[in-house]
């Protein structure tokens, strides 16, 4: 049962040829297997967990039952779970127990879905590999000697290993598609404002996004579905009516036009993935779509923006993070200000510390309008591409990462190395457009290699038609790693 | 650009994050190879380009000025590191 769809899931419970309680069980003592080996998992709520099932049971019975009522569902550690350790990652909040839940949760937790517990994740979302975790790195479902990419790399293992049906994941500069990638599974960001960021625990305000992964497109419609939707309670959240994103998954692909870019395709992608991707791509003319060059010209200068609009958005919300109201407060210290100091110091890691100490940089005097306003207006020549970009296509596709998932500890001390390999991601959320990956083959030592589908503002049904086409056609989404 | 020591501790300052010393001359190699990426952006001419803070380009919205939270005092400060009759407490700072 762990390997089923949700569709599948859904009417196994309905059916009541399996409860609730079962199928969580199940999962339960999955991860208490595999856990230790690839440390997926933060914290694991047993009991709430067996609790909800007991109530989706009920509601089952009862005849009050959605798609997603009874399954169960792993939170990344950034979402905040009432009653339950909301860490993100770090040390600052490893004993901080969320008195409220976060929007994308209640949500889910109102469509029934059994919260198995919390997904390891690089500190604060701030990470490319997994390895900027309090917690000690998530290990790659594939491969545990390799990374499992980040930052929501503990969800993207929790489903490939099949230790969860489906997860939740952020996305502030690839961070949900590039561990998709990683683990051959299928990840989608939506557009900018489609999810809330309620009781997200933020890292830069303007980028981050809430997303889902599933094993296939159809898994994350049905749980995208359940996450998106207005919240007045987050001011970025848009106003749009509620969304059916499994509407058009079985629209057939001819005639959709798929945009490559040169720029993606020029230089930087390895031998490996380049080979996947050509081969999805041929694929895709197979099944009827029309294939176009576009080109981003200032694609290339979206990690050096994000570098500096990341950071300075993190600088500020990371100032929170005082010791006073919550979190690590340090044990010895005189004034207040040493008291900061020094809880900051010892509660935060390393990378999330470059990170504030670069924004507070970019931000302080004189410094203003020669890297952040610069950075914004680099922004827009960003999203004005795309722009021109999509008068010509109905999707982008290109590689989701560079590489398939390297060694742990091999760029770990090089923050510039790790960053170079969000190329291909960190302009989507510049622009705030839907982006998607989804397994298309496999590179070096059989690891799986990611294809990246990027779609225009609010057409993430269209995205997910475009990936679950591809699925029906291919059987790249169906590979599990053997875990035993 | 290059930063120097001085202007890492001054950074950190600001930042009230506190940097042992030998902390601090690592954090200034590893800023310096991240401000070699970033001036990249110096390249470019974004004269007459209009920066951009939102993806949609949208206003934030308002909301009518009420009232709307319930009172979860208790519930906010059971997290806290050091409460005391409802209250915060912090190291004096007031002589």
């Amino acid at each position: 049962m762990i390997q089923s769809s949700l569709t599948e899931l859904a009417a196994a419970l309905q059916g009541r040829q399996l409860s609730s309680v079962e199928l969580t069980t199940a999962f339960l003592d999955r991860i208490d297997a595999l856990n230790p080996r690839l440390n997926a998992f933060i914290t694991v709520d047993r009991e709430g967990a067996l609790a909800a099932a007991r109530a989706a049971d009920a509601r089952i019975a009862g005849g009050d039952a959605g798609p997603l009522t009874g399954i169960p569902v792993a939170h990344k550690d950034v979402f905040c779970t009432q009653g339950v350790r909301t860490s993100c990652g770090s040390k600052m909040l490893d004993n901080f127990v969320s008195p409220y839940d976060a929007h994308v949760v209640s949500q889910l937790k109102a469509a029934g879905a059994v919260m198995l517990g919390k997904t390891n994740m690089d500190e604060f979302a701030m990470g490319s590999s997994n390895e900027n975790t309090y917690y000690g790195p998530t290990r790659n479902a594939w491969d545990p000697a390799r990374i499992a990419g980040g930052s929501s790399g503990g969800s993207a293992v929790a489903v490939a290993a099949r230790m969860a049906p489906m997860a939740t994941g952020t996305d502030t500069g690839g961070s949900v598609r590039q561990p998709a990638a990683m683990n051959g599974i299928t990840g989608i960001k939506p557009t900018y404002g489609v999810v809330s960021r309620y009781g997200m625990i933020a890292y830069a305000s303007s980028l981050d996004q809430g997303g889902a992964f599933g094993r296939s497109a159809q898994d994350c419609a049905l749980l995208l579905t359940a996450m998106a939707g207005f919240d007045p309670r987050d001011s970025t959240s848009v106003e749009r009516p509620r969304e059916d994103y499994s509407r058009d998954l079985d629209k057939p692909l001819a005639g959709l036009r798929v945009g490559l870019p040169v720029e993606f395709f020029a230089e930087g992608m390895s031998d490996d993935v380049r080979r996947a991707i050509d081969a999805a791509i041929a694929q895709y003319r197979e099944l009827g779509a029309t294939v176009v060059e576009v080109s981003l010209p200032n694609a290339r200068l979206a990690i050096p923006a994000y570098y500096v609009i990341a950071p300075a958005e993190a600088s500020s919300n990371l100032s929170r993070f005082d010791g006073v109201r919550y979190g690590h407060r340090a044990a010895d210290y005189g004034s207040l200000e040493e008291m900061y100091e020094k809880s900051r110091a010892e509660g935060f890691g390393a990378e999330v510390k470059r990170r504030i100490l670069v924004g507070t940089y970019v931000l302080s005097h004189g410094y203003y309008d020669a890297y952040y306003l610069k950075a914004q207006k680099l922004r827009r020549l960003i999203a004005e591409d795309f722009r021109a970009a999509f008068a010509q296509c109905d999707v982008i596709a290109g590689p989701t990462s560079p590489t398939v998932a390297w060694p742990i500890g091999e760029k770990s001390d090089d923050p510039v190395q790790m960053y170079l390999q969000d190329i291909y991601t960190i302009a989507v959320n510049l622009a705030g457009l839907p982006g998607l990956s989804l397994p298309c083959g496999t590179g070096a030592d059989g690891l799986p290699v990611g294809l990246q589908l990027i779609g225009n503002y609010f057409d993430e049904a269209r995205l997910l038609q475009a990936a679950h086409g591809f699925q029906q056609a291919t059987d790249w989404h169906q590979r599990a790693p053997e875990l035993g | 650009m290059s930063l120097s020591l001085d202007e890492v501790r001054h950074i950190a300052r600001l930042a009230r994050i506190e940097l042992a010393d030998g902390e601090a001359q690592s954090t200034l190699d590893k800023l310096n190879d991240i401000f070699g990426l970033i001036e990249q952006m110096q390249a470019v001419d974004t004269d007459g380009v209009e920066p951009m803070s939102h993806p949609q380009d949208v206003a934030q919205r308002l909301r009518d000025d009420v009232a709307t939270e319930t009172d979860q005092r208790e519930a906010f400060q059971a997290v806290a590191p050091q409460t005391e009759a409802g209250l915060y407490l912090v190291p004096q700072v007031i002589e």
